[in-house]
């Protein structure tokens, strides 16, 4: 193991090699990542797979375009198929009220380059075959939001990473950052200590506990971690519910076809907040999803049920990510508290922090007043960004 | 059976089709780390859960990584134990488990 490092990331999940990688290719020689079990195994390899840039407010609408332009060149970028398709987000509304949201989204959502358009169900049902048109009004259909595999995403970045010198080192947990005087003077693991200036805080769920190392409050930022669920079935013939489709109203619940095999993932709003070792799936919340998912699709009944699993949504009070420097030590950065949102984020996030880091300043189109870290000591709250399921 | 390259046609993963020679490729690629392979082949994600596939693939990772058999973790097994309807599951179908 390195005795010494340029930049210290805490957490191999998306964000951290994500940001690992965008290090190396601005040529930062020394970067490590420091990840507690394998890489991708906190919350990245639990996510739904799911990407899209309908949200509700400029900051995450802006950040979601320019990110969706990222996952088109991703797998060319990291010479490994992640298997990204623009299968589209389809959003389902069960009243008239709520087709107004909808057209009031839809209008933010164009003004800022995000071609949503509202679409009736006759064509919705061209888009999803054995949708149950009956109960919906309308839809908000995004063909260029889109899904990819959780698993060759991290294991891309990683990949690449690691051809650009980053050192990635698995199974060993961070115990200690090392502060004197405001400025970070190394990271104790559990395999030896780690000289370095600069540390990255992307263990999302696990930040608070990351921050207190560090010497700050553990609710400085406050991150907590909500168990959400979701379910697998067998495979079914390709393009029956290839979009992530959703009718908020019905608790948040979705339906989406695994991009890799053509499972179907079904996930619904039955949350849970919890402690960081509690990802046990519960009968509870498989009865309600898909209780939900075969009212939105009937024809899932006849399918077979093969897999749950559970994993954190770790969630901030207003539900966006704390992402920026930490003012109070030098060389403290933080990309966390994704609240269900760090896979769809990772590429842009990645570049802008280390773009932070390197150059000071970013291209990335992040606004880094919305996602400051220091927002919630000072009681500053955003509108809670839009998360389903 | 191939006589020149007779692991192509061995079926590790009955379920999701993966071959001997594509888990000795992927650990030749220097993922050793069995959590790793199974999600990059989906070996075990299928409808055996793993039953039939995982012990076979420690064995070969076993085999060419020099560790011992029980040194290697068996990654997570997922419930339902079986595959079962979603209309079992909802109240609304009766379960299939005497056509078997």
């Amino acid at each position: 193991m390195k005795s010494r490092a340029e930049v210290v990331i805490i957490g191999g999940g998306v964000i951290g090699l994500s940001i690992a990688y965008h290090l190396g290719k601005l040529g930062v020689e020394d970067v490590v990542v420091l990840e507690k079990n394998y890489i991708g195994s906190g919350s990245t390899f639990r996510c739904a797979s799911g990407i899209r840039a309908q949200f509700t407010d400029e900051a995450n609408i802006k950040l979601q375009k320019y990110n969706i332009e990222r996952w088109k060149r991703l797998s060319d970028e990291l010479e490994h198929d992640i298997n990204f398709k623009q299968s589209g987000y389809l959003f389902l509304a069960t009243s008239e009220e709520e087709v107004e949201v909808f057209k009031k989204n839809i209008k933010l959502q164009n003004k800022f380059g995000v071609p949503t358009r509202l679409i009736s169900m006759d064509e919705a049902k061209e888009i999803v075959p054995p949708l149950n048109t009956e109960p919906f009004l309308a839809g908000a259909w995004n063909p260029e939001d889109g899904k990819a595999s959780p698993f060759h995403v991290v294991y891309g970045f990683a990949k690449k990473a690691k051809e650009f010198g980053v050192e990635i080192y698995e199974y060993t947990p961070a115990v200690d950052i090392i502060v004197e005087n405001c400025e970070i003077k190394g990271v104790k693991t559990e395999r030896g200590m780690i000289k370095t200036e600069t540390v990255v805080n992307a263990a999302n769920a696990w930040a608070p506990v990351v921050n207190e190392m560090a010497g700050l409050k553990r609710d400085f930022v406050p991150i907590k971690p909500y168990k959400h669920q979701l379910v697998k079935t067998e495979p079914i013939a390709e393009g029956q519910i290839e979009p992530l489709t959703c009718p908020p109203a019905w608790n948040d619940s979705y339906v989406i076809q695994d991009g890799e095999d053509g499972g179907v993932i079904c996930g619904t709003g039955l949350e849970k907040l919890t402690h960081l070792d509690d990802v046990q799936p519960t009968y509870d919340f498989i009865r309600e999803v898909l209780k939900w998912a075969t009212k939105i699709i009937p024809a899932l009944k006849y399918v077979h049920v093969v897999r749950q699993w559970a994993g954190f949504y770790a969630k901030t009070p207003d539900k966006n990510p704390a992402i920026g420097k930490i003012n109070y030590i030098d060389g403290f950065y933080i990309a966390a508290g994704f609240s269900g949102h760090g896979f769809m984020m990772a590429p842009g996030v990645g570049e802008a922090i280390a773009e932070l880091i390197v150059k000071g300043k970013s291209k990335v189109p992040l606004d880094w007043d919305w996602y400051d870290p220091h927002r919630f000591e000072r009681g500053e709250l955003r509108s809670a960004a839009f998360q389903i399921g | 059976m191939s006589e020149k390259n007779p692991k192509k046609n061995i079926i590790i993963c009955r379920c999701n089709e993966v071959t001997q020679e594509e888990i000795e490729a992927l650990i030749d690629q220097g993922v050793t780390d069995i959590e790793m392979i199974k999600r990059l082949l989906r070996i075990g994600m299928g409808p055996c859960q793993g039953r039939t596939c995982l012990p076979m693939v420690i064995s070969i990772l076993a085999r060419k990584t020099g560790k011992k058999p029980d040194e290697i973790k068996l990654p997570a097994t997922r419930i339902p134990v079986r595959p079962v309807p979603a209309g079992v599951l909802v109240g609304e179908m009766e379960s299939d488990e005497n056509e078997e």
